[in-house]
């Protein structure tokens, strides 16, 4: 399925709006994570394992995100926007949401 | 007593001159290797407008993201502390800030490297928390989002 950020399929008419869909998850670092981060944040830099991790849970609320534009019959979700935010210490949520819309 | 003391202040310090040596390395190596890859996207712009540049002439669209999760060392999370007591700019974090912006809109990018621009992109920071309390203080994630376009034109417009 395409996913845009931007108002409209170039080249395509869009025929029908299913309105708005979304996808998310919340996640919590494991522990093991935590402590090779801790080491890394001696020396500063990228901490690989946490944007595995938010890299991982992106892509997680996307496929719920576009799981509920299939559903809907719809074939490009338009306008996808991504918000996180902190739940509690050390977990956070990942949301995905768009507009699910059918083109010709 | 005194070699208890001594070691509560020796640990401090050594951390802080770690993360100064390596940290100030590792921050010189990202900007060059940041420099680098920057320049390979030369005529490949990120914009922040909707309008794709030569209107209606786009032949594909989708979306690319890019991320990354960047920390700063010891040493300038120790100037920042300082920093938080006489008030004023916090210098020591915006080359932090700086390098995981470009660094993300570059990954961005990278996941679609054949695009011809990439238009609405949007930049989105937060703050990474620890578990334990105030040892996440200066880790941020950047994300960087937009439509990768190509146009039906070549690339020279």
């Amino acid at each position: 399925m395409i996913l845009t950020n931007i108002d409209s399929m170039p080249g395509q008419r869009i025929v029908q709006h299913f309105g708005l869909v979304q996808g998310s998850t919340i996640r919590a670092k494991h522990f093991g994570r935590d402590f090779a981060a801790g080491l890394k944040n001696i020396v500063g830099g990228e901490l690989k394992g946490y944007t595995e991790l938010l890299q991982e849970s992106r892509a997680e609320a996307t496929s719920r995100m576009v799981a509920q534009a299939r559903d809907l019959g719809a074939n490009p979700v338009i306008n996808v926007r991504f918000t996180t935010s902190s739940v509690a210490q050390g977990a956070s949520e990942i949301l995905a949401y768009g507009t699910a819309v059918l083109v010709e | 007593m005194s070699i208890e003391l001594l070691i509560s202040i020796a640990i401090p310090v050594f951390l802080i001159v770690v993360g100064r040596v390596v940290g100030s390395s590792i921050e010189r190596k990202h900007y060059a290797s940041i420099e680098d890859r920057e320049a390979r996207f030369h005529g490949q712009p990120a914009l922040s407008t909707k309008q794709s540049d030569p209107p209606g002439a786009v032949r594909s669209a989708s979306l690319a993201t890019g991320s990354v999760v960047l920390s700063v060392d010891h040493f300038k999370r120790f100037l920042s502390g300082f920093r938080m007591i006489f008030g004023g700019e916090v210098r020591s974090y915006s080359s932090l800030i700086e390098r995981a912006r470009r660094e993300a809109v570059l990954r961005m990018k990278e996941s679609q490297p054949d695009a011809h621009a990439y238009i609405n992109t949007r930049l989105e920071t937060s703050t990474i928390s620890s578990t334990t309390g105030n040892e996440g203080i200066g880790t941020i994630e950047v994300l960087a989002y937009g439509t990768a376009v190509h146009y039906d034109r070549a690339k020279g417009r």
